[in-house]
């Protein structure tokens, strides 16, 4: 009791150092150059919630029967779990449009969206081993590869699809031959900056990609040529089934076409770690030096895997283009890896499902988030919050951080820990 | 030259611990806020001479930024040692958006510009009205930057944290064995390498006068390429890397084009990597099995 006080008082004391000049001394931009302005109450209570937390956290741990909650903490999740939860995220993923709601549709989208994302750089991270941090790289050329595509040659979305991946793969395969012999962490920062190089060139090199103004009027995806509009002629998808024309309709439909990519890109990648080469990557995730004495081909090897999840990444992107009709470099900045990356990991490296859950619980939640704070922000004024610049919305990504560094400590290895080979000598 | 000085705190961590402090880039920004800060509420009180307010916001800086370092160590890192590899990154990545974030809802999203403070500058050489000059501004920060690197020379190789810390680089697990608080040691790496970024961060903003909550990313990828050119784990070596980062930008916006000068960076640091990822003073990894 008297050391979790004092360890408290240490804490706040810490935090008072943390908080006392960036949260308590505000620099605003006034008319004569900078101005400070003083906000003690604000740092006053960080610095009073940081010091009821960790005394809180103390008593929390110090309460009776810690070995039995540490016994129960260490159990892992039953793999039992993985046969009902597949179907019923599936299941639920096929009825979502059937509320009708427009909001969680679109919702709906952007989760799949990073679904199938994740699911593409978990063949590179996961499966292969190979550390990428510029796999957004990958969505901006396939998203890019599109938009140029249709605008200088016409062409439609269906054609565009594969090309868009091939180009992606391309680059994959581009990118791979410099950074073969990298391992751990260099190549990661190699991805990184491969990644960056990719965005400068997209913002730069206006003649081409319009700089940072982006593309805009990308062609809208058919479905078997009948177009999604607003009129009722004969080419159309209202007009061709005889029904009231919705703008409803196309969201559905882009909503079922990521479904289907994300679907494409399970099924191939569980179709690939049954072959040889999906075999051949795990291997070359465990340890390199011993798939290497056995005559596994590295390079090879390595670069299929870049490859094979740049192509996915390329599909989303060009599916990314078709939905938001506009591409412009601010889509692809390093957040993008970053949260595909954590997506990742969070799921368990590897884990076909556990990316699924962890891309629903991140871009789900994250935007789900936005919504509850703006309006918990108008609710409440900024009677509270107004020693705090800005509003509640801004605050997403500052939790969104906090969430990835908690996960973190408390679950590193992901939510569901499916790192098993696939292949295991009996 | 500022590049140096935020890649030695990357060299220090990745020597140590092995792991890209991601958040790194992101202490150099805490670091530039928090002299900003101090050098306003010093003016405020009335303490204006240069010299004085320097060195005071310098402490300041310093001392809070290692704060921040630590406290970073101790929430995001500490508890993932002895983790898998890729859990500490993922952590440092959040921690970075952290930072990044808790410095724009704290002080807002706009740039902060700031008036020069030491205005002039020494005339080199006068040619027909094309006149070459040393500003004093950038013979303070060569200055400040070799004071503060034969400080830290001198704290790494001659006293005994510095010869702990060495002993960790080597072998983290035999240092433990032999009696060395390691744990200790690498949060005091951590709490060095953000008190040298915070450094480096006053230098930008008294250089640039303009800084802003994003600076942080940028000045560390370019930190951490100054960094593997040098030879990842030698201190020279970073500073080396850091001098001939800034250098190719400059003469590449010079000669090439201005847009382009970030790409030339990242272009390097692949290049390094490829031919020779040991860095210019490196040491060449031998692989064990």
């Amino acid at each position: 009791m008297k050391s979790a006080l004092r360890d408290a008082c240490l804490s706040a004391a810490i935090a008072l150092g943390l908080f006392a000049p960036m949260v308590g001394l505000v620099l605003d931009n006034g008319d004569q150059g900078l101005v400070l302005r003083g906000r003690p109450i604000a740092a006053a209570v960080l610095v009073a919630l940081v010091f009821v937390g960790r005394f809180g956290m103390h008593l929390w741990a110090d309460r009776p029967g810690k070995e039995a909650r540490a016994i129960r903490a260490s159990r892992v999740v039953p793999a039992g779990v993985n046969k009902f939860v597949a179907p019923i995220l599936l299941g639920a993923a096929i009825m979502l449009p059937l509320t009708g709601s427009r909001y969680y549709v679109d919702l709906g989208t952007l989760v799949l969206t990073y679904v199938m994302l994740g699911w593409g750089l978990n063949i590179v991270v996961g499966l292969a081993g190979l550390l990428d941090l510029g796999y957004v790289a990958f969505y901006a050329v396939g998203a890019y590869a599109y938009a140029l595509l249709a605008e200088t040659f016409g062409l439609g979305f269906w054609t565009c699809l594969p090309l868009a991946g091939i180009l992606a793969a391309f680059w994959g395969v581009l990118l791979g031959f410099p950074v073969l012999r990298l391992r751990g962490d260099y190549l990661a920062i190699v991805t990184l900056a491969f990644g960056e190089i990719i965005r400068v060139l997209l913002i730069n090199w206006v003649s081409l990609t319009h700089g940072p103004n982006g593309i805009g009027d990308i062609p809208r995806p058919t479905l078997f040529g009948l177009r999604f509009g607003m009129d009722d002629g004969d080419d159309t998808f209202a007009g061709f089934f005889g029904i009231e024309p919705q703008t409803v309709h196309r969201v559905i439909f882009l909503y079922y076409l990521i479904f289907a990519l994300a679907l494409l890109t399970n099924w191939v990648t569980l179709r690939l770690r049954r072959l040889p080469l999906g075999r051949a990557w795990e291997a070359l995730r465990e340890d390199e030096i011993a798939c290497r004495s056995l005559g596994i081909n590295v390079t090879n090897t390595k670069l299929t895997a870049f490859a094979t999840g740049a192509l996915f990444g390329g599909l989303a992107g060009a599916f990314f283009a078709t939905r938001q009709a506009f591409v412009s470099p601010e889509s692809f900045t390093f957040i993008e890896s970053a949260t595909v990356l954590a997506i990742v990991v969070l799921g368990g490296l590897g884990s076909q499902l556990g990316v699924a859950l962890a891309a629903l619980v991140m871009v789900g939640g994250l935007e789900m988030l936005r919504d509850l704070l703006s309006t918990i922000g108008e609710q409440m004024g900024s009677a509270l919050f107004s020693g705090l610049a800005g509003d509640l919305p801004t605050y997403r990504m500052l939790i969104f951080g906090l969430a990835l560094v908690v996960m973190m400590v408390l679950r590193p290895r992901g939510l569901v820990s499916g790192r098993t080979a696939t292949a295991v000598l009996r | 030259m500022i590049y140096g000085l935020i890649a030695v705190g990357y060299t220090m961590v990745y020597g140590i611990v092995g792991m890209i402090n991601f958040a790194h880039g992101d202490i150099f920004m805490v670091g530039s806020f928090l002299s900003l800060i101090a050098l306003l509420s010093l003016a405020s009180l009335g303490i204006t001479a240069v010299p004085l307010a320097l060195a005071l916001t310098l402490l300041f800086a310093a001392g809070l930024a290692a704060l921040y370092g630590w406290t970073v160590e101790r929430v995001a890192y500490r508890p993932l040692r002895g983790s898998f590899r890729l859990a500490p990154l993922i952590s440092a990545i959040g921690m970075s958006i952290v930072l990044q974030n808790f410095v724009q809802v704290g002080q807002g999203a706009r740039v902060k510009p700031m008036n020069a403070l030491l205005p002039g500058g020494v005339e080199l050489m006068n040619d027909e009205g094309f006149a070459v000059q040393l500003s004093w501004m950038q013979i303070a920060i060569v200055a400040t930057t070799l004071i503060v690197l034969a400080a830290f020379t001198w704290l790494v190789t001659k006293t005994p944290l510095g010869r702990s810390m060495r002993a960790c680089e080597q072998d983290l697990k035999m240092a433990g064995l032999l009696g060395i608080d390691t744990d200790r040691t690498i949060s005091l790496t951590f709490v060095i390498g953000a008190a040298l970024a915070a450094v480096a961060g006053l230098l930008f903003l008294l250089y640039y006068g303009v800084i802003d909550f994003f600076i942080g990313f940028l000045a560390g990828v370019k930190a951490f390429t100054a960094a593997v050119l040098g030879g990842i784990g030698s201190l020279p070596g970073a500073v080396l890397g850091g001098l001939l980062i800034g250098l190719i930008e400059v003469f590449w916006s010079a000669y090439f084009s201005v847009e382009y000068k970030d790409v030339a960076a990242f272009a390097i640091l692949i290049l390094v990597l490829i031919f020779r990822p040991s860095g210019i003073m490196g040491r060449a990894e031998v692989e064990k099995v």
